[in-house]
């Protein structure tokens, strides 16, 4: 606060943000948007990666200053100069990483976030405090429990919490839903739409799940390129709109048909084990077969295995214990068994698990064939020309936006990076496809091919091993759907007979 | 055998002696090195920051004739020698580990320089508490003649444990040696944060060092420390970052370093070198025994270089 300004008005405000241009050097992220939440609203922000959504909320928060533009918060200019600015008006986020400390308690979290910290905290006398705000709130958290040993749904709730723990009146929430399960995403957000309703709260929320702006927001703006593409209220638009808004005049790939039935049983796990970093148990005796022409599809909240047990497989984890076996070969991932098998691999956070990010887009996307011909003569002689060819015929034919094959990888955008994996890993004939969070954080266009792509390989006669925290996207294309919960597979169906709210109350562990 | 009445009582009483003796330097290393890993940086510059501290100390005791304005001189060239540290990690792109190997080069070069003319003369030497006061065996007497810094050191133990709990500076370090975003998040600035941690480890490393040239051996040499700075770092993390830990740990490695003097003094000297170089083996042993090529240590700072 401001000395000698008076208090912001009490109860649930509103937040405007005028002709906001926020330039990076050349490249203008934000070009004059303008955002109108009013007060004691829940407002959506919509937008594909890249839009802005975030450049926006990060100016309205002080942690970058606008090029151009005002922020009115409750009807009056208001220049916020940090966070701490931000904070003072009653301005609070909620970040899509989380900001708790893991390896403190709750209550430690809570009381640290506060700007009048004790110099010596009196335990006993915060706790009792903490336990009576507790019991003001719509939902409950262990406050003794350490945060690294509570789900990704508490944490979420946690966030939450402390930001209305620190009196903040208007909240915005970044992808808040995107670590819960479909039953927690709605009880986190109808409690918050209780809040608003009761005119309690102001809630900006950006998402990009239309489910939940049709269910809770009252208004949503829309972004596409730094640019104002629309806004309006929920109650006249249709999730078919938004996304045109969203995605304007460009094309989808179109995602070929389903055709042709599972044939032999290609990739198989039996009682697979593996620790975690921490030494833990991380997926336990996991068994599983995925046959040719079939996608397997694995859901489950992050943290619940999946990412350790595609480490095993892509040959980044020793197992504890089990055995992989691919077309009845035992398998343990070494280069010679990989090509053999024709297996592929499309991790998650392509650019850490993929690729080397100083290398060029044509090594990187060379990397399975480089010491053969005709990269390579004699196993050691690197013929850079067959590269660069290989590599301009996959660029054009994956649609990777670089400006030469000679850019190094870590300079293209996320959709980029995995389009290039992609080139490299669908190219040549496959037998088993193993792909953890193909899409996470990537644009519509992105998606719909690299959608298309993982039908058009199992159409092909690939097995396809798909782990993914989006259960839309499971549906959308297994054949099988199967449930991991701390480190077990829970539940098994086929896609088609699967029922909703069975899938979500045992990836929440009931 | 010299003293016949005691016999072979000799050795772990003198191991005893040795332990609280020879682990002072260690604890203080140890702690201060606590709270700076505790903050999410490793200061392996320690090493040079013991030297200078014991070369200060022993330089300002000698010119005042006052050992304990030697001890605060101490501290204070090891707090220097922390935002020295901090300043230059605080720059983009600098790695800890390289800063903190340099620091120590330069610690004990310039210490080594500036303390040439100081292995001459005799400075005024920190007192002793006699414990041993009850008993009429000169071991025994010996070995509770007990620095009033271990003292000190074995008193701050349990307050920082307390502290990295119940104070504001204490959740403050954890969060910035935990989550350096958390931190951000909340608007505080990770670098002062980092800062004044490595000062005050700075300070405690300095502090060790004074112990050194003041009390025990308690005079100024180019031998003076032989790695015992850098092996108090490598305790640290056998400690599990626990003060409590720290100290326990450092009257282990203090009793293991006392082990060949003592055996030599029961007139057991084969291998003498070798019972020397128990610290060293220790070290050794406990890093191979605590560590796994498939898990990360337990209790480790996330932020910390070596865990990310």
């Amino acid at each position: 606060m401001i000395i000698g300004e008076p208090p912001p008005p009490s109860g649930a405000f509103g937040v405007d943000a005028l002709a906001m241009t926020m330039r990076f050097g050349d490249f203008l992220a934000l070009d004059n948007v303008e955002l109108k939440v009013r007060p004691g609203s829940f407002h959506a922000l919509l937008g594909e990666n890249g839009a802005g959504k975030s450049t926006l909320v990060k100016c309205i928060m002080g942690y970058y200053h606008a090029t151009e533009g005002d922020i009115l918060v409750g009807g009056r200019e208001q220049a916020i100069a940090n966070p701490k600015d931000a904070h003072a008006l009653g301005l609070g986020m909620v970040y899509q990483h989380f900001t708790l400390v893991p390896a403190m308690t709750v209550a430690e979290n809570l009381v640290l976030a506060r700007d009048d910290v004790p110099a010596v905290v009196n335990w006993p006398k915060e706790m009792k405090e903490l336990e009576a705000f507790l019991a003001r709130m719509p939902f409950k958290v262990p406050l003794a429990a350490k945060v690294s040993d509570i789900s990704a749904g508490e944490r979420q709730k946690c966030e939450i919490l402390k930001q209305l723990y620190l009196k903040r009146r208007f909240l915005i929430l970044d992808e808040p839903t995107s670590v819960l399960t479909p039953a927690e995403a709605d009880e986190v957000l109808g409690m918050l739409r209780d809040m608003v309703v009761k005119g309690e709260l102001t809630i900006l929320m950006i998402t990009h799940k239309f489910r939940e702006v049709m269910a809770f927001a009252d208004e949503v703006t829309i972004l596409r390129r730094g640019k104002l593409a629309g806004a309006g209220k929920v109650s006249e638009l249709t999730p078919d709109a938004m996304a045109r808004t969203m995605i304007g005049a460009e094309e989808l790939t179109v995602q070929p048909p389903r055709t042709g039935e599972a044939g032999k049983a290609r990739l198989e796990l039996e009682k697979l084990r593996a620790l975690d970093d921490a030494g833990a148990m991380a997926v336990h005796d996991v068994s599983l077969t995925v046959r040719a022409g079939e996608i397997v599809g694995i859901a489950g909240v992050s943290g619940n295995g999946q990412r350790q047990l595609v480490e095993v497989l892509a040959g980044q984890r020793e197992a504890e214990g089990g055995e992989i076996r691919v077309a009845g070969d035992p398998y343990h991932a070494s280069r010679e068994e990989m090509r053999r098998h024709n297996m592929s691999l499309l991790p998650e956070e392509p650019l850490k698990n993929a690729c080397v990010g100083g290398m060029s887009v044509a090594d990187n996307i060379a990397f399975r064939e480089f010491d053969r011909a005709p990269f390579a003569s004699g196993g050691w002689w690197l013929n850079r020309g067959a590269f660069r060819d290989d590599a301009k015929k996959k660029i054009r034919k994956y649609k990777i936006k670089t400006r030469t094959p000679e850019t190094p990888i870590s300079a293209l955008s996320g959709g980029n990076v995995q389009r290039a994996v992609l080139a490299r890993e669908l190219a040549s004939d496959v037998e088993v496809l193993i792909a953890a969070n193909p899409c996470f954080g990537l644009d519509f266009a992105a998606v719909a091919q690299i959608h298309a792509e993982i039908m058009a390989a199992r159409n092909r006669g690939a097995a396809v091993l798909l782990v993914s925290e989006d259960l839309d996207e499971l549906l959308e294309l297994s054949d099988r759907l199967v449930v991991m919960f701390h480190g077990e597979f829970v539940y098994e169906a086929r896609t088609s007979e699967a029922d909703l709210t069975e899938v979500g109350r045992h990836m929440a562990g009931h | 055998m010299a003293d016949g009445s005691i016999g072979l009582w000799t050795v772990p009483l003198a191991v005893l002696g040795g332990a609280i003796r020879v682990s002072t330097p260690f604890l203080f290393v140890s702690l201060g090195e606590c709270i700076t890993e505790r903050s999410g940086r490793i200061n392996l510059g320690l090493e040079g920051t013991l030297v200078m501290g014991a070369m200060s100390a022993y330089g300002i005791s000698y010119l005042t004739g006052s050992p304990w304005l030697g001890v605060l001189a101490a501290g204070i060239t090891g707090a220097l020698l922390g935002a020295l540290h901090a300043g230059i990690c605080s720059l983009p792109r600098v790695n800890d580990v390289a800063v903190g190997i340099a620091l120590m080069l330069f610690g004990t070069g310039l210490a080594f320089y500036l303390g040439k003319p100081l292995i001459e003369p005799t400075a005024p030497r920190l007192p002793a508490i006699d414990f041993g006061w009850w008993s009429d065996i000169p071991q025994v007497r010996a070995a509770l003649r007990i620095n009033v810094l271990f003292l000190i050191g074995v008193v701050l133990a349990p307050i920082l444990y307390w502290a990295f709990r119940i104070t504001r500076w204490g959740l403050l370090i954890r969060t910035a040696g935990e989550s350096s975003d958390a931190a951000r998040a909340m608007g505080h600035s990770v670098l002062l944060i980092r800062l004044r941690a490595t000062m005050v480890g700075g300070f405690l490393a300095g502090i060790g060092g004074s112990f050194l040239s003041l009390f025990y051996p308690g005079s100024w040499n180019e031998g003076l420390s032989s790695g015992q700075g850098i092996t108090a770092v490598a305790l640290v993390i056998f400690a599990r970052w626990d003060p409590l830990l720290c100290l326990w740990a450092s009257l282990a490695f203090g009793g293991a370093a006392a082990l060949g003097p003592a055996l030599q003094s029961v007139g057991v000297t084969s291998g003498y070198h070798l019972f020397n170089a128990a610290p060293y083996i220790l070290t050794l042993a406990i890093m191979i025994i605590t560590c796994s090529p498939k898990r990360t240590l337990t209790g480790a700072p996330a932020e910390l270089s070596i865990t990310r």
